[in-house]
């Protein structure tokens, strides 16, 4: 698993750029810690422990304050992903398609468990409680790209899709 | 001429491959050398049968659907810009019985419009409730949400129009209107279909609520989950702002209503009023304390209105046709439509928005068409993952608040998940003690080590270790968070797990493979 530095000063300029515009466009707004962090993750694609000391001084909080929020929200992620995000739907509509089927197929497929990222670096599986796709159960999410009606041929072929792309570039 | 194809842009349709679907009939129209102009509208909720396209005629509209890139060629073939036979043929859109069956108040256009055309908004009575709103007094606007008897329709049923006449009344130099569109009920898309099919109608609801009370600033809290939403509302916006119908000067009206959208960081604990306060404050969500009621000190420490999304978009048409217009449908205490999210096991899946009262048997069988799988429905959870498991001996409840709080249920935010007869309900109430676990803000012990314990309790159950103790411990549990709880997830984690011991105690005694 990567890490990061805790130190800001061990970051890359581009990692420490990348933080100080995400905190330029929210910095004066009320309240602005989510908004702050949620454009930290857009541009980093997760959330470097160095940029906690950063957050937290620009925004006159104290480091656990930032660190608590980070913590507290199950879509802050504190090391890079994959390339893919797959979120797979674990609540009760999925599950009443045979959604647990679908979990087992994609574990077994990607050679993961959840919270995991395969070993080409290429998908992150994660569970996820209802993306809204209900009336298609069962559902998922490729970064945000939402899926219904999700079998394992499905499966195959999106994330065929995926890795074929990927060869394209 | 050019024929207007209709192609929903609607997440689930998308989901079914509505993207590849616009692609194809573009490329086709083009090759053949016909014009034709492709409007992405939302979706009608007929989602089984999604993508559905639609081709305006002189007859009106018809539907063609489930459609594949592949029908798409036969379509042409089958001249289906002027409404030609095909398999795929559905008639006249709206003679659809699952849509003709509707009433449709708060969903009247969604599917129907462009939902980012201010224009198209407009054209089909779109901001005549503002225009209404702007004529009266604020505490008659207040008054007209209270006599149209609407209650939230998040979850708690709250009456609207009194929260509202708290906010009226405090005096403060800001007060804040935030919409609930945090959705995190599984079994729900309403909010979600509302928001992309027809975001001005929210924005319309808020601005109303703004100038009732007096508040000059609004935050749509949206969960992560939900980009396609993002996008649409902030189209809606920029262009209510570009109009003049957002911003300093509503519609001349020398009132400001400034809006804009914050998004949630998948924590379902959000959803919870004074969570997503804190969360919008750019906190921890955990639950604050009642008394202050956010009415009263809420964003910021500022009066406040917090509403669903849906109980929002209900209040442009009450101001336009009235508030008797809108009583005039329900039943009891509940008055109104409602949005039902008929989800799970189900043959026709989708949204369906009808006067309260009629029956859950209806709802699945007449309009639902039963299982997915074709075998019986067993079960059906109502009102999200907090909600009662309801079995078959109950399906004659109507479908209105009391009613089913009379039976132990709960209607919630409107979703209705389907279990057919291979379901395992023991797992189930496993899933709801695990789901409790990992959403828990926290705060309270009966939620945070109570609900981990539940799952423990239930791994033994269902490994048949000592199990009618057990069984009776995580009763005692049940209770403890029932009573404990601060807020409505631990408070309730025990419906779904108590009401499945209840009905279905033999999926709790099955011998292990
Ligand atoms: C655990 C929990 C989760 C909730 N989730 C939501 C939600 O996702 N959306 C919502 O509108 N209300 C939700 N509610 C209800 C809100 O607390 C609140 O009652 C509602 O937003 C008020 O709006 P309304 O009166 O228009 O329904 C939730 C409540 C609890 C206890
Ligand atoms: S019941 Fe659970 S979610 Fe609600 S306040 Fe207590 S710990 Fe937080
Ligand atoms: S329960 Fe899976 S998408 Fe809603």
């Amino acid at each position: 698993m990567n890490t990061t530095p805790a130190r800001p000063e061990l970051l890359d300029a581009h990692t420490r750029e990348q933080i100080d515009l995400a905190l330029a466009q929210y910095q004066s707004q009320p309240g602005p810690l989510l908004q702050v962090l949620h454009a930290v993750q857009h541009r980093l694609r997760y959330i470097p422990d160095a940029a906690i000391p950063i957050i937290a001084t620009a925004l006159n909080l104290s480091r656990a304050e930032v660190h608590g929020v980070v913590t507290f929200y199950h879509y802050f992620r504190r090391h890079p992903p994959g390339e893919h995000i797959v979120q797979i739907c674990q609540a009760e509509s999925c599950k009443a398609m045979r959604g647990d089927e679908l979990n087992a197929h994609a574990k077994q497929r990607l050679k993961v468990s959840f919270h995991q990222t395969t070993a080409d670096g290429q998908f992150t599986l994660e569970p996820v409680y209802c993306l809204g796709n209900c009336a298609n159960s069962p559902a998922l999410m490729i970064d945000t790209e939402l899926h219904g009606r999700v079998d394992a041929e499905k499966f195959d072929a999106l994330i065929a899709a995926k890795s074929a792309a990927k060869e394209h570039d | 001429m050019r024929t207007t194809v209709y192609v929903p842009r609607d997440a689930a349709a998308l989901s079914n491959g509505a993207e590849a679907v616009a692609a194809a009939i573009a490329a086709e129209a083009t090759k053949r050398d016909l014009p034709i102009r492709i409007i992405r509208n939302g979706t009608r909720g007929l989602n089984w049968l999604e993508p559905l396209v639609e081709v305006a005629t002189a007859q009106g509209r018809h539907a063609y659907g489930p459609v594949t890139p592949k029908d798409v060629e036969s379509l042409f073939n089958s001249d289906f810009l002027a409404a030609g036979t095909h398999p795929l043929h559905l008639g006249p859109t709206e003679e659809i019985s699952y849509l003709k069956s509707q009433q449709r108040l708060t969903f009247t256009r969604v599917g129907v419009i462009d939902p980012v055309s201010l224009e198209d908004y407009q054209a089909h009575d779109g901001y005549a409730g503002l225009r209404r709103a702007l004529e009266m007094a604020p505490t008659q606007i207040v008054q007209a949400v209270t006599d149209s008897g609407l209650r939230g329709r998040g979850g708690a049923a709250f009456p609207t129009g009194i929260k509202w006449k708290t906010v009226h009344d405090q005096s403060a130099a800001q007060k804040y209107v935030t919409c609930n569109a945090d959705e995190g009920d599984s079994g729900t898309f309403a909010d979600r279909m509302l928001m992309e099919g027809d975001p001005f109608m929210l924005i319309e609801g808020m601005t109303i609520a703004g100038i009732a009370v007096g508040a000059t600033r609004g935050f749509i809290y949206l969960r992560a989950e939900y980009p396609h939403a993002h996008r649409a509302l902030n189209e809606a916006i920029a262009a209510a702002y570009e109009a003049g119908y957002l911003g300093r000067d509503v519609l001349s009206s020398g009132k400001t209503f400034d809006l804009e959208v914050r998004l949630g960081a998948g924590a379902y604990i959000c959803g919870e009023e004074t969570s997503m306060l804190e969360s919008l404050e750019g906190k921890r969500g955990e639950v604050r304390v009642r008394p202050p009621l956010p009415a009263i000190k809420g964003l910021f420490g500022q009066p406040t209105i917090v509403n669903n999304v849906i109980s929002l978009a209900s209040v442009p048409v009450i101001l336009h046709k009235g508030a008797e217009f809108y009583k005039n449908f329900g039943v009891g205490k509940s008055r109104g439509t409602i949005p039902l999210q008929l989800a799970g096991n189900i043959k026709r899946g989708g949204l369906y928005e009808r006067a309260f009262g009629m029956t859950l048997r209806e709802l699945l069988y007449d309009f639902g068409g039963g299982s997915a799988t074709g075998r019986p429905i067993r079960a059906v959870q109502v009102g999200g993952p907090l909600g009662a498991y309801i079995p078959e001996s109950q399906f004659d409840t109507a479908i209105d608040y009391e009613a089913l709080s009379g039976i132990g249920a709960l209607l919630g935010h409107g979703g209705v998940v389907a279990f057919d007869d291979t379901a395992d309900m023991a797992k189930m109430a496993r899933y709801a003690m695990e789901f409790c676990a990992v959403e828990s803000c926290g705060k309270c012990t009966p939620c945070r080590i109570g609900s981990t314990r539940g799952v423990e309790l239930m791994d033994r159950i269902l490994a048949n270790v000592d199990r009618e103790r057990n069984l009776q411990l995580i009763d005692e549990l049940c209770e403890t968070m029932l009573h404990g709880s601060l807020c409505g997830l631990g408070g309730m984690t025990p419906f779904p797990v108590q009401s499945a011991m209840k009905y279905f105690p033999e999926d709790f005694r099955r011998s292990v493979q």
